[in-house]
This record gives C-alpha cells, sequence and structure tokens, in this order.
C-alpha cells in the first residue's frame, strides 16, 4: 500500500512538470494553431540558465527570475522570427520549423552551457517527509504548488481579466478579434512569452529532482505533448488532467511493470488516444465542411 | 499530333539520366577514397527518402517514425545471420518483408489521423522500435549496438576474378539500388496508383468522389516507404559492418523527412538533393561538429520559413520568372 | 424509370436542423435542378446524396439499391459523380492529370505492376490519356492540358471539374454551381454542355442560382427553403409559385409578386 502510495508520489511531481509543459502547447495551440516541437527546450533553458546564473554568483531567486524572463523572451523571439513568417504554411513545414527551432535551441545550449547534468539547491531542503508510510521530496510539494499557483492563476487571468479575454478572443478568431479592435500581434507575443515563461518554471521547480541537460527538452516535450492529446488539445483544464495522468501511468509503469519501458508509457498513451478518443478527454471532435 | 506522354516521359528520364550522371562521374573528382564512403551514405540517404518521397511527395503524408523502419532493416541483417543462419543478402529482403508487414498493420489505424496528430502518432511508433532496440539487450546488444556480418558480395567477385576495393564497391552497389529506387518511385507517380495517391494530397474528398480508396492507397505509400526505409537503414549496417539502436531514434526520423522536404517533397530529385546536401555537409565539416545541431535546425527553419516548397522548386521558380 | 430517388432525407448540425424531409427523383436524360435562397441547405443535399454527410434521416435510393450513407467512393462506384461549389480541383496536378485522375475506377489496377512499369500499366495509362484528352476538348481546355491546374482561371477551373467529373463516365452527375462566377458566355458555353450530357442518357441534378440557366434547361425544379421542399414542378409553374417567390424576396415582395405575375 504504501508502495501504492510512494508511486504516486512520484507520479504526481513528475505529472506536474508534464501537466505545465502541456498547459505551454495549449495556449500556443490556441493562439496560432501551431504545435510547438520546442516547447521541452522552455523548461530546459529555465533549468540550465538557473543553475549557470547561480554558479556565476547570483542568489537563487534572482537566478530563477532572470531564467524566466529570459526564457520568455526566447518564446517571443520564436515567434517573432519563425513562426510569423511561415502565416498560412502546411502542417509539415510549421512542424519541420518548430522542431528545427527545438534542435536549433539545443544545440545552442550545448554551446553555451556544456554536455553535463546539472542542478541547484533544493528550495527547502532535501529531508523526505513522511505521509502514510511513503515519503515525499520538499521539492516536490513545491512542484505541485507552483503547478497549482500557475493553473489557478492562468485561470484567473483567462476568465476575469481583459487582456486574458483578449488572448481567448484572438485565439477563437483572429480576424474578428482584430476588427474589434485586439492588437493580436501583442496577443500572439504575450501567448507564446506566457507560453515558455510557464515552461521554464517547470524546469526550475523540477531541476532539484530531476537535474537537467542540454538535451532534456526533447523527452519533455513528447511527454507533454501526449498529456495536451490526452487531456483534449487545446483544453486548459485537460492539460492539467492530461498531465497528472500522464506522470501517474508513467510511475506505476515503472514500479509495476518494467523501468526501462517507463518512458514508452507516454508514447502508448499517445498511440491509444489518437485511435481510440482523438480528442481527448475533454476536447471537442471536429466536422469537415464541404 | 502530340507524342503521347512527351512531358512526363521526359521528366522521368531527366531524373533517372541525372542521377546515373551522377554516380557514374562523381567518382572521377574524389580526391580520395574517403570519398567513396561519402557517396555511398549519400545514396542510402537518398533511397530511404525516395521511400518518403511515395508518402509525403505524393500522398501528402507525414512520418516523424520512419527511421523505426530503417532500425529494423538494420536489426534483421544484424540478427539474421547469427540467430537464423540466414545470408545476410537475404536477411535484407526479410528485414524488408517484415518491415512491410509491420507498417500495414500498424498503419490502418494510424493513416485515419491527420496534420499534427499524424505526426505524433507516427513519431511515437518510432521511438517505440527504438526503444525496444534499446532495451532488449539479450538480442540486440541494447545501446552499445552489435556487429553486422560481411555482405559476401566483395569475396563472390573475388571467385569471379574482379578484384574491387571495399568503399568502391558500396559506392557502386548503394548507387545502383538508388537507381533501382527512384526507377521504381518515377514509375509509380505517372501511373494510375500514382495519380490516385496525388489526388488524395490535394483533396481527399475529391478523390473519393472519383472513386479512390482513400485509406487504402495512403496505406500502400506507408508500406512502400517503409520498405525503402527499411533496405536503407539494412545497406547502412551491412555498410558500417555495425549497428546501434541510434539508427531508430527520433533525430534519425527528422534528419530524413528534412532531407526530403529541403530539396523538395515532391520529386526524387529534389529529395535525393536533399539527401546530398545534408549527408555530405556534416561529413565535409567535421571541424564543426559542435556546431552541428545549430546548424542543422537552422538549416531547417529557414528553409521552411523562406522555401517552404524546397530548394528545387523554389530554384526552378527563379529560374522561369528570370527566363520569361 | 428513377434512377435516382431520395425521400425524407434530413441532417442536423448542432441543435440546428439545416435539411429536413426533401424527397424527388431524377431520371436518366433529365436535368432537375434544386434551387432556393441561400443557406436553404441545397449543397448540404447534395453532400447527403453525394455521401459526404451521412443523413440523420431519410433515405437515398439508386436503381433501386439502398445507398444512403454509402462512402463518395463506393457511390462513384456505382455511377454517381459530381462537382464542388467550393472546387476541390487537384491544384498541384496538371490539368490533363486532373481528368485523367477521374477515370481511376477504370485505370486502377495493381500498384505492384505501376511500381514496376508493366506492360499493363502502361497501356491503362495511356487509354486514361487518350479518354482525359477528349474530355479536356469536349470543355474546350485542350491547350491548358500540361498546365498546371492552379494557373487556370476561375470559369476555367468549373470546367475541369465538369470533365473530371465525366471521366468516370457517371449515369448520375451532380453539379453544384457550375456556372457560379462565370461570365454570360461561359455561362452558355456550361449550359450546351449540361444538355448535351443529358441528352446522352446521364440524369443530371443541379443546384444553381442562376435563373436563366435554371429555366432554359431544367425538366424538373426542385425549390428549397431552409432545408425544407416548398415546391416542385416544371419551370414555368415553379416561378409563378408564389411561395417559391416569397422564399426569394420576402413576404411582402411575394404578395406584390404575385399580383405582378397574375
Amino acid at each position: 500500500m504504501s508502495e501504492l502510495l510512494q508511486f504516486t508520489f512520484s507520479g504526481l511531481t513528475v505529472g506536474a512538470v508534464y501537466a505545465l509543459v502541456a498547459l505551454g502547447f495549449t495556449i500556443i495551440y490556441n493562439a496560432s494553431g501551431v504545435v510547438n516541437f520546442a516547447q521541452g527546450e522552455f523548461v530546459m533553458l529555465g533549468g540550465m540558465i538557473t543553475v549557470f546564473a547561480h554558479a556565476a554568483g547570483a542568489p537563487l531567486p534572482a537566478a530563477a527570475a532572470l531564467a524566466v524572463v529570459a526564457t520568455a523572451a526566447v518564446g517571443i523571439l520564436l515567434n517573432k522570427l519563425a513562426i510569423e513568417r511561415a502565416r498560412g504554411a502546411s502542417v509539415v513545414t510549421l512542424i519541420i520549423i518548430t522542431i528545427g527551432a527545438s534542435i536549433f535551441l539545443r544545440g545552442a545550449a550545448q554551446l553555451g552551457f556544456d554536455k553535463q547534468l546539472h542542478r541547484f539547491p533544493s528550495f527547502s531542503g532535501d529531508d523526505p517527509i513522511a505521509i502514510g508510510g511513503a515519503t515525499i521530496l520538499p521539492q516536490s510539494l513545491w512542484m505541485l504548488f507552483g503547478a497549482a499557483v500557475v493553473f489557478a492563476g492562468l485561470y484567473l487571468f483567462f476568465t476575469r481579466s481583459l487582456t486574458g479575454k483578449a488572448v481567448l478572443a484572438t485565439a477563437n478568431n483572429k480576424l474578428a478579434a482584430q476588427l474589434v479592435g485586439i492588437d493580436t500581434d501583442f496577443v500572439m507575443a504575450l501567448s507564446f512569452g506566457l507560453s515558455a515563461a510557464i515552461g521554464a518554471l517547470a524546469g526550475i521547480l523540477a531541476t532539484p529532482i530531476t537535474l537537467t541537460s542540454y538535451d532534456a527538452g526533447t523527452a519533455l516535450a513528447l511527454k507533454g505533448f501526449a498529456a495536451a492529446m490526452l487531456g483534449g488539445m487545446g483544453n486548459p483544464f485537460g492539460a492539467l488532467v492530461g498531465g497528472l495522468l500522464v506522470g501517474l501511468i508513467e510511475a506505476m509503469t515503472a514500479g509495476y511493470l518494467s523501468s526501462d519501458y517507463k518512458d514508452a508509457a507516454a508514447f502508448v498513451v499517445i498511440l491509444a488516444v489518437l485511435f481510440a478518443m482523438p480528442q481527448g478527454l475533454f476536447g471537442k471532435s471536429a466536422q469537415e465542411r464541404v | 499530333m502530340r507524342p503521347i506522354f512527351a512531358k512526363p516521359l521526359s521528366a522521368r528520364h531527366a531524373t533517372l539520366l541525372a542521377l546515373l550522371l551522377l554516380i557514374a562521374v562523381a567518382p572521377a573528382f574524389f580526391p580520395s577514397n574517403f570519398y567513396y564512403r561519402v557517396g555511398t551514405l549519400i545514396f542510402i540517404n537518398g533511397l530511404a527518402v525516395t521511400g518518403l518521397v511515395v508518402l509525403i511527395g505524393y500522398a501528402g503524408q507525414i512520418s516523424l517514425g520512419h527511421a523505426g523502419f530503417a532500425g529494423l532493416g538494420a536489426y534483421a541483417c544484424a540478427l539474421g545471420p547469427v540467430h537464423l543462419g540466414l545470408p545476410p543478402a537475404l536477411s535484407l529482403v526479410l528485414g524488408a518483408v517484415l518491415s512491410g508487414l509491420l507498417a500495414w498493420l500498424v498503419g490502418r489505424p494510424i493513416l485515419r489521423l491527420k496534420g499534427h496528430y499524424l505526426a505524433i502518432a507516427t513519431l511515437g511508433f518510432g521511438v517505440l522500435v527504438s526503444m525496444v532496440l534499446a532495451n532488449e539487450a539479450w538480442l540486440t546488444g541494447g545501446p552499445d549496438g552489435m556487429a553486422v556480418a560481411d555482405l559476401g558480395l566483395r569475396g563472390l567477385l573475388k571467385s569471379a576474378g574482379i578484384k574491387v576495393g571495399n568503399a568502391e564497391l558500396w559506392y557502386w552497389l548503394a548507387g545502383l539500388i538508388l537507381l533501382a529506387g527512384a526507377w521504381l518511385a518515377l514509375n509509380l507517380k505517372d501511373s494510375p496508383s500514382g495519380r490516385a495517391l496525388r489526388s488524395l494530397h490535394d483533396s481527399e474528398v475529391a478523390a473519393r468522389t472519383v472513386g479512390v480508396d482513400v485509406a487504402g492507397y495512403k496505406l500502400s505509400a506507408f508500406v512502400i516507404s517503409a520498405v525503402y526505409a527499411s533496405v536503407s537503414g539494412s545497406l547502412l549496417a551491412l555498410t558500417n559492418r555495425f549497428v546501434t539502436p541510434d539508427i531508430a531514434n527520433f533525430l534519425h526520423s527528422i534528419e530524413l523527412v528534412t532531407m526530403t522536404v529541403l530539396g523538395g517533397a515532391g520529386t526524387v530529385i529534389g529529395a535525393v538533393t536533399g539527401a546530398l546536401l545534408l549527408t555530405a555537409l556534416p561529413q565535409v565539416l567535421t571541424a564543426l561538429q559542435e556546431y552541428e545541431h545549430i546548424v542543422f535546425g537552422l538549416i531547417m527553419m529557414l528553409v521552411m520559413i523562406f522555401l517552404p516548397d524546397g530548394l528545387l522548386p523554389s530554384l526552378h521558380r527563379l529560374l522561369r520568372r528570370r527566363s520569361s | 424509370m428513377t434512377l435516382l430517388e431520395i425521400e425524407g432525407l434530413g441532417i442536423d448540425f448542432g441543435g440546428v436542423t439545416a435539411v429536413d424531409g426533401v424527397g424527388f427523383t431524377a431520371e436518366p436524360g433529365r436535368i432537375v435542378s434544386v434551387i432556393g435562397p441561400n443557406g436553404a441547405g441545397k449543397t448540404t443535399l447534395f453532400n447527403m446524396i453525394s455521401g459526404v454527410y451521412l443523413p440523420a434521416r431519410g433515405r437515398v435510393r439508386l436503381d433501386g439499391e439502398d445507398v444512403t450513407g454509402l462512402a463518395p467512393n463506393r457511390l462513384a462506384e456505382r455511377g454517381l459523380s459530381r462537382t464542388f461549389q467550393n472546387l476541390q480541383v487537384f491544384l498541384r496536378m496538371s490539368v490533363l492529370d486532373n481528368v485523367m485522375a477521374g477515370r481511376h475506377l477504370a485505370e486502377r489496377g495493381s500498384t505492384l505492376a505501376d511500381l514496376l512499369g508493366l506492360p499493363s500499366t502502361r497501356r491503362r495509362s495511356r487509354e486514361t490519356e487518350r479518354a482525359a484528352r477528349a474530355l479536356l476538348e469536349r470543355v474546350g481546355l485542350e491547350r491548358a492540358a500540361e498546365r498546371e491546374a492552379s494557373a487556370l482561371s476561375y470559369g476555367a477551373l468549373k470546367r475541369l471539374e465538369i470533365a473530371r467529373a465525366l471521366a468516370s463516365r457517371p449515369r448520375l452527375l451532380l453539379l453544384d454551381e457550375p456556372a457560379a462566377g462565370c461570365n454570360p458566355v461561359e455561362t452558355e458555353e456550361i449550359d450546351a454542355l449540361i444538355a448535351a450530357i443529358a441528352a446522352e442518357g446521364v440524369a443530371v441534378l443541379l443546384v444553381e442560382h442562376d435563373m436563366k440557366l435554371v429555366m432554359k434547361i431544367s425538366h424538373h425544379v426542385v425549390v428549397l427553403d431552409h432545408g425544407e421542399k416548398i415546391a416542385e414542378g416544371a419551370p414555368e409553374t415553379v416561378a409563378r409559385d408564389p411561395k417559391v417567390v416569397e422564399a426569394y424576396l420576402g413576404a411582402h415582395a411575394g404578395r406584390e409578386g404575385s399580383h405582378a405575375l397574375g
């Protein structure tokens, strides 16, 4: 029983990271219809920049803040220089562009940083906390707390603030949004920046537990995508549920089946969702009009 | 009365001629034997991307997991001789058959998806294949890979009195197989099946209306391209005499798709050009090993943003505009 | 002898009833026009008959066989062909290839044979090319055969779609606004073409807004409004029907109109 609880804790922790990655996907997908394969790199940059800024002498909170801002800037640049230039391109083209961006960022990280694994100190130390026969790291609690704050904050942002509603309107119908005076270029920049910042935050919260390196992004992107698909592409609540579910499935697979294939869990989830219910748990299915 | 097939015939013949010339004439410019090796790799990649032209260029689908089939073909040649006592050449055929079969099984459900969903599903498939290859070390030697038996062609020729260097032999063999693969793909393009594939690329609903079994033809394209990838993987394993699970990984799948799209996914000559550029580049710029990812990523982005149809079609358009 | 019989066809989209209770017949050699104001459900009706949408209610019978809900390619095998209001031309293919693709059912064979370029494949392609060029000549596009379809004008693309639809030698041809966006000369040519097609024994179902065209060549007219059939009959009868005038022009104009027509 305590074993199950242990797996649940680790599943929720890693699931929180996937949920945040999935949320990042969802925001960009809603804003531009693009599936951003470089999403994982935002997480990687969040962790890596914090590591190196901290190592260079900055106090941890400052390093983290720098990482979030810098990564947000990268996200905005990605939109401005790559996505926007490829307006109306085919799906294949857009996929290759974002994959190219992902590879580019990975190469840049490899050069700018190095190829080692890195971490920085946990926020409140590493003494495991005992709960119900299992243990959980303080950092895991930070992870879950951080994810909850982000999701709650964004919910309020999108439903209560004018800017948030403008983002939703643009996602729904860009032309109509422009016609009512919404600055859609700003909304797009905001969406990409926000998505990148969320990814960076996930990276910062996770690095003390999972460590980070220049190539940590790919696996995260794929698992985050699995989560977004499971929850229903474009649905933020689905991203949360999907992320936690994928994390739990992965932890259970590692614990009860085979730790070699734990990474496969996310891909099996992707395939199962695509075949059985492509619209995900909370998504809508579309009709093609002729 | 205009002769039948005047235009399509010449495009097809032009491509085959260009490839033949490239393969036959290039060695005259080789400063050293090393270039036979580069040429071999270009032709092997060229074979894989020719298969992808059928899937991406003709049928308009996408696959981010085709390296999985290359991995299957490669490991078939590694395992066949060791576990089944099959000669490597037969193992190549076996690998192709198995890849075709797997593509046929997996393809039906996967090809019901479109766009991003199809991309991710194929990606998932490819990753699962590479994971199995890496994890089942008892069979495949795990992440460290395993040795591959010699094809035996050189020995065969020697006993017939023909002496030829290993690098050279592989160059001609790979070139010949690429020519054969290109010939098949070009035959397909202007055939009834080819028209059906190309029609479903442009408008699935109209293709259905003229009677095309869309699901069936998508599956054909998937199976055909899987076989091409498998043979390409087999050749790579046989020429390297070694194989690791990396051959089936995501990055390799992306490289193949990028090569295909870079030169122009719609034509065999375009895709082979892309294969040439992206295979030769890292080989020639070994000094820039560190910058490989940055350069590759940058190329992908820039070409897709500014020349989304690929290099050759854009070049063609530029030349046409100049002359008019 | 009825070729097409539809009865009680209906479909809803997200709570809105797009079409309800529509039924009529079509015979070989006769042109039936479906008219009605914008949004009346004409293209939706076509989509249901041609297998693009699955009807929620009703039956479609082709030559007595119930073909309701069959996929478009199955219907093509039974001799149904159509053109599209929003043009579904194979833009990346040449004009000739477009029409050749239309002959898919006649020319399809083993993909393996096609890969190997066997004589049987080449023979099939030659026959298809011959038939396709003849059709291009019929619609006046023979000189554009080698051009990429995307280079053609809108009116030419409309004719290309008709040529492609004819390539499968259909028994029932659905034409969705074949003359839309065409100038009077082009419309005349299309009108002559449609009449000739019907004269060859094809049953033609036409959606059209151009009333002159409709009145001139139709044998029978069906009028839809808000997804329901409100009138049907010979062209002159339908033109005088006050319900029809009202549907197009509104109730007030309807009363004025019926006064005017007497």
